[in-house]
């Protein structure tokens, strides 16, 4: 059996007094599309965010590629092969797109990858930004974008990072069919290329056509984890999550 | 252009402006540049924290005041030539902010602004109490009167500055097109977003509070050389913090020439006014000043100059 790229152990996150993940577990394999939904307030993105060591799980350990990261902070797992694509897009304003791909070209490789010269950088920029269709808006500003144009650059920034997981924290929020359909090609093709990929989303549709396995939080915690197909008849889930 | 030929061709620059002071022959103009070019030299220290990490300092005075005890207290020990009093000034005020960024870079918009505004009560507390630098009584600095080839010292603590002024327009200017810069820009825009591209941002905000730190004490360093007599009311003056911020927002944030230009202008209007009006309408100025920038070009003059380029530029 080949090691889980992701491991969650019984995971818990409080706020306070409100517990917003409680004894996750969780396994995502090497190339895997993993579905994650919820309802809003499920603890999506909070399990997202200790993931990605934006918020620090009190429980639980998280081990990645057979490395642990408790301690590490964001940019670290990022350097390890886990990068993010955020709810709403956080582009870097004062810069170009090409500058926005830049940063993570040249941060991410930390000090275990050589430094990329200034011509490979370039030529990363143009191939990234030609993957998700912006090519020709290299030297314009994030202000420039369209929404959708906007959640690619995300991508974008995010493959730029060079990840063996790429978490796409509802990437299709507030587009069109059309505009949904262009974003789920991309995550194919990216799953494709070997990027083992967790997609957040309330689009069923969207989740139901990427995902090979579908895994529902609810209140914080797990309640179905299998093939989409058996979660979305589950009674449970159909009470918790559809409302019916 | 390359930053070693930069480098060159400012410092040319830098002998040009003094060798123009010299043929006036009033060393009025050398006590007049000097304060312009030390308010350029803050105003860029400022800026690298400030204007290109987005992390507002209201402790300017503190970091400069560093500077200019640790001239002070050094002065009463052993007597060190000036450049070597810069070294040991820079590197005061850059432990002090690396320190300062160690405990407070956790802290994001006001409420970082608010620990440094307190970092200058905390200064101004321990050297008012401290005898040994004159505490509150203030301590009397005598500079030489003359030094070899120039002859005139006031002359001398110009060309000082002048050349830190280059060094740290350089190195700002480096900072800005180098990797370094790139993240901080990621930081100033969205430190999360830059997180999570890999961007090592407390690690950078460090090296860029020690950098500003350091310029500032530097700037500092020749200060009581410069006035001759040093307490803590002038060496933790308002003026200090209060230019510090208008003069990069007045010239723009987003490039090293922000900074200069704003020093340049708004220092000079402010020694202008000091011989014409009094420099008690300094702070007016500055403050009109901002009032207006804010209004017509909140991005400073270099984003006023970019905006009409780009108009112009388009057909």
């Amino acid at each position: 059996m080949t090691r889980p790229l992701l491991q969650v152990n019984n995971l818990s996150k409080r706020f306070g007094g409100f517990v917003a993940l409680e004894s996750i577990d969780l396994t995502v394999a090497p190339g895997e599309r993993l579905g994650l939904i919820g309802p809003n307030g499920s603890g999506k993105s909070t399990l997202v965010n200790c993931l990605c060591g934006t918020l620090r799980n009190e429980t639980g350990t998280v081990t990645f590629d057979g490395a642990p990261l408790e301690g590490l902070a964001t940019h670290q797992r990022t350097r390890l092969g886990i990068a993010r694509s955020f709810q709403l897009p956080r582009p870097f304003v004062s810069m170009t797109l090409a500058d926005n791909i830049r940063v993570p070209l040249l941060y991410a490789g930390g000090r275990t990858k050589p430094q990329l010269g200034t011509a490979a950088i370039d030529q990363r920029c143009a191939e990234l930004l030609g993957l998700v269709g912006l090519a020709a808006k290299a030297a314009q500003w994030p202000r420039d974008l369209t929404q959708v144009e906007m959640r690619k650059l995300e991508l974008a920034r995010a493959l730029a990072a060079d990840p063996k997981l790429l978490i796409a924290d509802e990437a299709m929020a507030g587009l069109s069919h059309s505009e949904v359909e262009d974003i789920l090609t991309l995550l194919v093709r990216l799953n494709e290329n070997g990027i083992t990929i967790i997609l957040i989303e309330h689009i069923m549709r969207a989740v139901m056509s990427f995902s090979e396995r579908l895994v529902v939080l609810v209140s914080g915690r797990k309640i179905a984890d299998g093939p989409p197909l058996e979660v979305i008849a589950d009674s449970q889930v159909e009470r918790a999550y559809l409302g019916h | 252009m390359r930053s070693p030929v930069f480098f060159v061709v400012a410092l040319a620059v830098g002998v040009l402006v003094f060798t123009a002071c010299r043929l006036v022959h009033n060393d009025y103009v050398f006590v007049a540049g000097y304060t312009v070019v030390q308010y350029v030299v803050l105003a860029t220290a400022w800026n690298i924290l400030g204007g290109y990490c987005g992390y507002v300092n209201f402790g300017t005075a503190a970091f400069f005041a560093l500077g200019a005890y640790s001239t002070v207290a050094i002065h009463k020990l052993v007597p060190l030539p000036l450049p070597l009093l810069l070294l040991v000034g820079g590197t005061v005020s850059g432990v002090v902010g690396l320190g300062t960024g160690y405990q407070t870079l956790r802290l994001r918009g006001a409420f970082f602004s608010i620990a440094t505004l307190a970092l200058a009560v905390v200064v101004q507390t321990l050297v008012t109490n401290w005898d040994f630098v004159g505490g509150s009584r203030g301590a009397y600095v005598l500079r030489p009167q003359t030094i070899a080839p120039l002859g005139n010292y006031v002359q001398y603590l110009f060309l000082t500055m002048l050349v830190l002024a280059v060094v740290a327009v350089t190195a700002a200017r480096m900072i800005e097109r180098s990797r370094l810069g790139n993240g901080f820009s990621a930081i100033r825009d969205d430190e999360l977003a830059a997180e999570a591209s890999g961007v090592p941002t407390l690690r950078l905000k460090l090296v860029a509070t020690t950098l500003s730190g350091a310029f500032m004490g530097m700037a500092g360093a020749p200060f009581p050389y410069s006035v001759g007599y040093v307490d803590p009311a002038s060496s933790f003056n308002l003026a200090y913090a209060v230019n510090s911020i208008a003069m990069p927002l007045i010239g723009g944030t987003t490039s090293w020439i922000g900074p200069l230009t704003g020093a340049i202008l708004l220092g000079t209007i402010q020694q202008v006014a000091t011989v014409t009006i009094s420099s008690a309408v300094n702070l007016l100025i500055v403050g009109l000043l901002l009032v207006a920038f804010v209004i017509v070009a909140p991005n400073g003059i270099v984003g006023l100059v970019t905006a009409v380029l780009r108009r112009g530029s388009k057909p």
